[in-house]
């Protein structure tokens, strides 16, 4: 073992021989000639750079000055940039400029050898290594999954349930943003409202509608939503089934021939949801229709949920399919 | 006085023959050689004005109540860390000149890996014995990307917070697990918990950026070790590497790259307008903005995800891929794949597993550069795929009919690419050949 380390230690000098750093007159560094253009250069950039520096905290100071941010950045950036000039002066004018070789490092072949062989022999005295590996290996795993349990207190990793929940259920009236309860003569065509569950808790993504109305007869909703849009309303969750964005466009009438129907587009990948068909895709990126609520007019024109959505509200993931949305 | 700070080093650490080694290290000179460089100076400048934010920044979900000067936000409800973000650009001096250095420097920071890469990948400087420096690196970007995400995420800006929906569903959309993960990381169903902003922004101040810093020593120690690359010379050769030692030559160079650097993020910062988060208002989950646009390196996520046609793959009543996965997941995963792959591809293709000192031009491997233009021009498609909605709103094209030619491009340009460039190297090495033939005949006479 001393022997093998004595020899690890003479390996490792020994391939550390000095090369001659030095010329024959003694210098490192080759000579080279004065410039004095290129020395009065970096002082006058350094001069530059040091009023510029100074002109930064007479410019933080002066409350009065217009467009601040500007005028500090504009000192700043250049006083880095003089400094910066007056350093490639110096590196491209005053500087010696030498070219160096030097022979790119290889393997150590008889180092590598020594270390196989260190660890080889280190292990000799083990008879059943396979076996005490997969034990240690098993250790290791066990001892992983013990420091990493702790995470899972970051969030509820294997109750998904609240995925399907919505606040809204028959009876909850829409209001908007103000909290005033919206009335089916409040909704024209030609434009989207957006309203929320009166009472309820808006940053979540079973909140927000997109509500908009149609001519009656253009409907053209699945049979089992029929009455699910009194007069025309038709109210959709917010939030695009693709990626999660809140659904901010709504495409009529002013489109080009090929874009006809009216839909809800979402701005983030434009998944476009056709609104007289119940939600359907129509073009873009989302895998599923956007979830519908039913309606119902309320004795004072008051619009109100008939129920929940047709569909889990927000995007898609392994059990969106597995269930409707829930109270 | 050299000499008395050398011998206090010296009697200290006896540090002297290796510091003598290292200012005669030696560097090969090429422009291309300074990309790396520009990323790492990036990465100074964003450490230093990231400390200053964090100064003022408040990682808050609790509402507050907007009293500040800006007329249209007041009275508004928003987060703290919305709220101390406005203050800090509208309210604090040089506050916004270092909020917008530091987004500038992000991108900046990106950008030059991303060239730095593109140099490492087109001169074949990823091979042995660089491959693991090459790793890393790579490894470097995917945690800039992440960073640059969480950076933007916590302002809680109506773009912060669309990009964090859509990061969730993404992360949703991961097969058999995704919506444990993101139960799991954002700490309930979207918008999650309060704690996940502070969460985040400890990921953003703190954890990502000690490792990037360790993973550059790691970078940097390697490329030490092994020297730098070089293209081939009268003197340089697999064996011998030329150039300008670090002192007194290399050392001002570089100086004088790492304040230019400087000045240029802080020019921009100071002259060029970057997310006015202050226009976008607080996110709310019922809210977004038309014609959003994220941060440039994450234009391929956008173009991908957009791109997609509608479909989820169900077995039943079970969402086996939702859409929103190709793009966003599987499509960065299988870039950051296949270059991860690379070396190990290229050196079994051919063959080839011997030490590579000297750089190969672009058009000495055909192959390689022309699969490499290729796959990057695949990406950049997807890229340009991403400002499909810019172009309708400046020129009037029709979106759903760019998108149908994109989603045919996407495929055509890259085989074209591919062609061309193969036979532009092929081409390239044919004329040297000829030219060398030629200067040899002119030379014979004499």
């Amino acid at each position: 073992m001393k022997r093998w380390l004595i020899a690890l230690l003479v390996l490792l000098l020994g391939r550390r021989r000095q090369r001659p750093l030095v010329d024959e007159d003694g210098r490192i560094v080759p000579p080279g000639g004065p410039d004095r253009r290129a020395e009065n250069l970096v002082l006058l950039l350094f001069g530059a750079a040091t009023v510029c520096g100074f002109a930064f905290p007479v410019i933080y100071a002066w409350d009065a000055i217009p467009n601040q941010t500007q005028f500090l950045g504009l000192a700043l950036g250049l006083a880095l940039a003089f400094v910066s000039a007056a350093c490639i002066v110096i590196a491209k004018r005053l500087v010696v400029s030498e070219e160096l070789e030097e022979e790119y490092s290889t393997t150590h072949p008889d180092d590598e050898e020594a270390l196989e062989q260190l660890v080889d022999e280190s292990g000799s005295r083990f008879t059943r290594k396979r076996l005490l590996v997969l034990a240690g290996a098993g250790a290791g795993t066990a001892l992983g999954a013990a420091l990493l349990t702790p995470a899972a207190s970051l969030g509820p990793v294997f109750d998904v349930s609240s995925l399907y929940r919505t606040p809204w259920r028959r009876g909850i009236r829409l209001v908007d943003e103000l909290g005033n309860a919206f009335h089916a003569d409040d909704i024209e065509e030609a434009t989207f409202y957006t309203a929320y569950p009166e009472h309820a808790d808006r940053e979540q993504m079973g909140a927000p509608l997109v509500v908009v109305r149609l001519e009656p007869a253009a409907l053209q909703l699945p049979d089992d939503r029929r009455g699910w849009a009194p007069e025309g309303i038709l109210a959709y969750s917010k939030i695009c089934t693709h990626a999660g964005c809140a659904i901010a466009l709504y495409r009529k009438p002013t489109f080009p021939a090929v874009e006809p129907e009216p839909a809800l587009v979402c701005p983030c990948h434009y998944s476009t949801f056709n609104v007289a068909t119940g939600g359907q895709v129509i073009f873009g990126p989302a895998g599923r229709p956007l979830p519908q609520l039913p309606l119902e007019i309320a004795g004072g024109g008051e619009l109100r949920a008939a129920g929940n959505f047709s569909g889990p509200v927000g995007p898609s993931w392994w059990g969106v399919r597995n269930h409707g949305a829930r109270p | 006085m050299i000499r008395g700070i050398v011998r206090y080093v010296d009697e200290r650490s006896g540090g002297a023959p290796f510091f003598r080694k290292a200012l005669r290290y030696v560097f090969p000179d090429h422009w291309s050689f300074l990309l790396g460089e520009v990323a790492l100076y990036s990465f100074v400048v964003l450490v230093g004005t990231g400390i200053y934010l964090t100064l003022f920044f408040k990682p808050s979900l609790a509402p507050v109540v907007y009293h500040g000067h800006y007329l249209p936000l007041r009275g508004r409800e928003m987060s703290e860390a919305y709220e101390s973000t406005v203050h800090l650009s509208l309210n604090v001096k040089a506050g916004l000149l270092m909020r917008q250095t530091h987004h500038w420097a992000a991108n900046v920071f990106v950008a030059a890996i991303v060239v730095h890469l593109l140099r490492i990948f087109f001169t074949g400087a990823f091979r042995k014995p660089r491959d693991l420096t090459y790793y890393i690196g790579l490894l470097m970007l995917t945690l800039a990307l992440l960073e640059g995400y969480a950076g933007y995420s916590i302002v809680d800006d109506l773009l912060s917070g669309m990009g964090l929906a859509i990061g969730y569903s993404v992360l949703m959309s991961i097969p058999f697990v995704g919506a444990n993960l993101a139960q799991l990381v954002w700490g309930g169903p979207f918008p999650g918990a309060d704690d996940f902003e502070s969460r985040l922004y400890i990921v953003h101040v703190l954890i990502l950026p000690v490792v990037i810093g360790g993973l550059i020593l790691l970078h940097l120690t390697l490329v030490a070790a092994r020297h730098h690359t070089q293209f081939i010379g009268p003197r340089a050769t697999e064996k011998k590497v030329v150039g300008t030692p670090t002192f007194p030559g290399y050392a001002p160079r570089s100086l004088g790259l790492a304040f230019a650097v400087g000045a240029v993020l802080f020019l921009m910062g100071g002259l060029i307008q970057i997310n006015p988060i202050w226009q976008w208002g607080p996110y709310h989950v019922s809210q977004a903005t038309n014609g959003a646009q994220p941060d440039w390196y994450l234009g391929w996520l956008i173009g991908a995800l957009r791109l997609i046609p509608s479909f989820d793959v169900t077995v039943g009543n079970y969402t086996l891929v939702p859409n929103a996965f190709w793009g966003g997941a599987g499509f960065p995963l299988f870039v950051f794949l296949v270059l991860f792959m690379w070396p190990t591809l290229e050196r079994r293709v051919t063959g080839d597993h011997a030490f590579h000192n000297l750089l190969d031009r672009p058009r000495d491997a055909p192959w390689r550069t022309a699969i490499g233009v290729a796959f990057f021009t695949w990406i950049f498609v997807v890229f340009l795929a991403g400002a499909a909605d810019r172009m309708f709103v400046l020129f009037g094209l029709s979106y759903q009919a760019q998108i149908w030619a994109f989603r045919i491009v996407v495929w055509v340009l890259p085989v074209v690419a591919l062609v061309v460039t193969k036979r532009v190297c092929e081409e390239l090495l044919r004329g040297e050949v000829v030219e060398a033939r030629r200067k040899l005949v002119e030379a014979e006479p004499a």
